[in-house]
C-alpha cells in the first residue's frame, strides 16, 4: 500500500482508487471461479451462462483502471515508486482480466458439459480451482499490503498448482484411452484446468508486480514451473 | 583529459569509465558563518548532462555559484576542498579568473541580454578573448547563433536590438552567447523557468544536442524537465549531497528515501 503522505492529497486519494478499483476487480474473479466451480459441480446451465456474462463487470473496471492509469500518468507525472504503482496496476488489471475471462470459460465449458454423463473426474478441477484461488487471493493480499514477502511465496506456491495440473492432465488422458466415449467431455475438462492453471500464472504475475513496486526490480531467479504436459 | 573517473556508488547503469570533466572533492562553502554547503564530493561527466535537484535553499544554485567563482566577487563567501576542471582546482585563487570564465559559462534563470544588438551580444565576449578580423567575427557570431539553434530566427536582423526579442529567443541567445567563448562546461540555472512550454521545448532539445560538445550542469526544480534532459541527476538537500546517479535510476528507483520523498511530492 502506498504511504498517504504526499503534498498533494488529491493524488494520494487517487492511487488510493486504483487499490480499490484493484481490489473491487479481484474479489470479483476470486467469485467468478467460485460460481464457476460451483455451477460445474450443480450442472446447472442457466447459472452458469449467467457467470459467463458478470465476466463484463471485471472488464468494465479493467477498463476505469486504464482510464484512471492514463489520467494519473498525464496530470501527475508520478515518479519512483509511485511510478512504479501506476504501471503495476495498470499490468495487473490486465492479468485480472484475464483471470476474468478463464472464470468465464469454465463455466462456459461446463454448459457444454451438462450434455454429456457426469465425470467423476470433474470434481478434480474443484481441488485445482481451490488451489488457484488461494494463490489469487495471497497475491492480491500482497499487492494490497505491498508484501513482497508473501509475493515471494506465491511466485513459489505457483509449481504446486501446476504438479496438480500435469497430474490431472495425466488422469484424463489415462480416462481417454481407456472409454473413447468420454474424449469430448475430457478434453473440455481438460481446457478448464489448463485454464486454471492458467490462472495460476496470472496471480504469479501479480505476485511479481508487487515485489517489482517494493523493490523497483523483478525477483531473481526462474520462476518454477512443475507443468509436464508439454513434455 | 584527466585520469579520474565518475565514482557513483548508488548505481549500477552508470560505468565506472565515463571520464570526468568537473570534479568537487571534499567541497564546503561559507555564506560568512553559514555553512551552505558540506563537505560535498560530485563528479559531472564529460559530455553528458547532469541534473542537480533539491527543494529551495538546498545549496544546488551555490553549487553552480562555486563553478564558476562568481562567489569571489562577494566578501565574507568563501569555498573550502577543491574543484577539479580536466585535474586543476579552480577555486584556487592561483588559477586565472578569466581562464577558468572561458571554460565554464553559465546561463541564468532569467535571460539577461546587453542592451546592445543581437550582434553585438554575442561578439561583446569574444573580444575580451580574442582579437578577430570583421569576417572572422561574423563567422563566430553565425556559428554561435546556429548553435544556440537562433541563427534562423535573428540572421535578418543582427542590427536589431536584443531586447526586441522574445523571452524565449533572448534565452537562447545567453545561450549562443555563453556558446561563442567556446567553454569546455556550461551551467544552467534553471534556464526554463520564465519561459512557455514551447520555448522550454527549445531549450531543452538545445541542452540534448549541445552536451555532444559541452558538459552541461543543469539546476532545475522541474522534476519532469530534469528527467528529460540528464544523463545523470545529483539530489541536494540541506547543503549534501543525498543522492547522485544515473537519472533513468533516480526517477525509478530512487535508494533514499529522502530523494523518494522528494521526487515523489512528499515533501519539499
Amino acid at each position: 500500500m502506498h504511504s498517504h503522505d504526499h503534498i498533494l492529497k488529491s493524488f494520494d486519494s487517487e492511487l488510493d482508487r486504483l487499490y480499490d478499483e484493484i481490489k473491487q476487480m479481484g474479489d470479483l474473479a476470486i467469485a467468478q471461479l467460485n460460481a464457476a466451480i460451483d455451477v460445474l459441480n450443480r450442472r446447472d446451465s442457466n447459472a452458469a451462462a449467467r457467470v459467463v456474462a458478470n465476466d463484463d463487470a471485471i472488464d468494465a473496471l479493467e477498463n476505469e483502471i486504464s482510464m484512471d492509469v492514463l489520467k494519473l500518468l498525464a496530470l501527475r507525472q508520478p515518479m519512483a515508486r509511485d511510478l512504479r504503482e501506476v504501471y503495476a496496476a495498470l499490468r495487473i488489471s490486465a492479468d485480472i482480466e484475464r483471470i476474468g475471462d478463464y472464470a468465464s470459460n469454465v463455466a462456459k465449458r461446463s454448459i457444454v458439459l451438462n450434455n454429456s454423463p457426469e465425470l467423476p473426474a470433474a470434481t478434480r478441477i474443484a481441488r485445482l480451482a481451490k488451489t488457484a484461488n488461494a494463490l489469487l487471493a495471497d497475491a492480491l493480499k500482497a499487492y494490497a499490503d505491498g508484501d513482497a514477502q508473501l509475493a515471494a511465496k506465491v511466485r513459489e506456491a505457483d509449481a504446486d498448482l501446476d504438479a496438480m495440473y500435469t497430474s490431472f492432465f495425466r488422469e484424463l488422458v489415462t480416462y481417454m484411452m481407456e472409454d473413447p466415449r468420454t474424449i469430448g467431455a475430457c478434453t473440455h475438462l481438460m481446457f478448464m484446468a489448463k485454464n486454471i492453471e492458467r490462472i495460476g500464472d496470472h496471480a504469479t504475475n501479480i505476485a511479481e508486480n508487487t515485489w517489482f513496486v517494493v523493490h523497483g526490480d523483478m525477483p531473481e531467479g526462474e520462476r518454477k514451473k512443475e507443468d509436464r504436459t508439454s513434455e | 583529459m584527466a585520469n579520474f573517473h565518475l565514482n557513483v556508488p548508488q548505481t549500477a547503469t552508470v560505468t565506472s569509465t565515463t571520464p570526468v570533466k568537473l570534479s568537487a572533492r571534499d567541497l564546503a562553502f561559507y555564506y560568512g558563518d553559514f555553512k551552505a554547503i558540506k563537505e560535498l564530493s560530485l563528479d559531472v561527466p564529460e559530455n553528458k548532462v547532469t541534473a542537480l535537484i533539491g527543494p529551495s535553499g538546498c545549496g544546488k544554485s551555490t553549487l553552480l555559484r562555486i563553478f564558476n567563482r562568481i562567489y569571489s566577487l562577494y566578501p565574507k563567501q568563501r569555498a573550502t576542498g577543491s574543484v577539479l576542471l580536466d585535474g586543476e582546482n579552480i577555486i584556487d585563487s592561483n588559477y586565472p579568473l578569466n581562464k577558468l570564465r572561458s571554460k565554464v559559462g553559465m546561463v541564468f534563470q532569467k535571460p539577461v541580454p546587453f542592451p546592445m544588438s543581437i550582434y553585438d551580444n554575442i561578439a561583446y565576449g569574444i573580444k575580451h578573448y580574442q582579437r578577430l578580423s570583421r569576417a572572422d567575427m561574423d563567422v563566430r557570431v553565425e556559428q554561435a547563433l546556429r548553435q544556440g539553434a537562433l541563427w534562423d530566427e535573428v540572421k535578418d536582423k543582427l542590427k536589431q536590438s536584443a531586447l526586441g526579442l522574445s523571452g524565449g529567443q533572448q534565452q537562447r541567445l545567453c545561450i549562443a552567447r555563453a556558446i561563442a567563448l567556446q567553454p569546455e562546461v556550461i551551467l544552467f540555472d534553471e534556464p526554463t523557468s520564465a519561459l512557455d512550454p514551447i520555448a522550454t521545448g527549445k531549450i531543452e532539445q538545445l541542452i540534448s544536442e549541445l552536451k555532444q560538445q559541452f558538459s552541461i550542469l543543469i539546476v532545475t526544480h522541474n522534476m519532469q524537465q530534469a528527467a528529460r534532459v540528464s544523463d545523470f541527476t545529483a539530489f541536494m538537500y540541506l547543503g549534501e549531497l543525498v543522492e547522485h546517479g544515473s537519472t533513468e535510476t533516480i526517477f525509478t528507483k530512487p535508494t533514499k528515501k529522502q530523494t523518494e520523498d522528494y521526487i515523489t511530492g512528499r515533501f519539499g
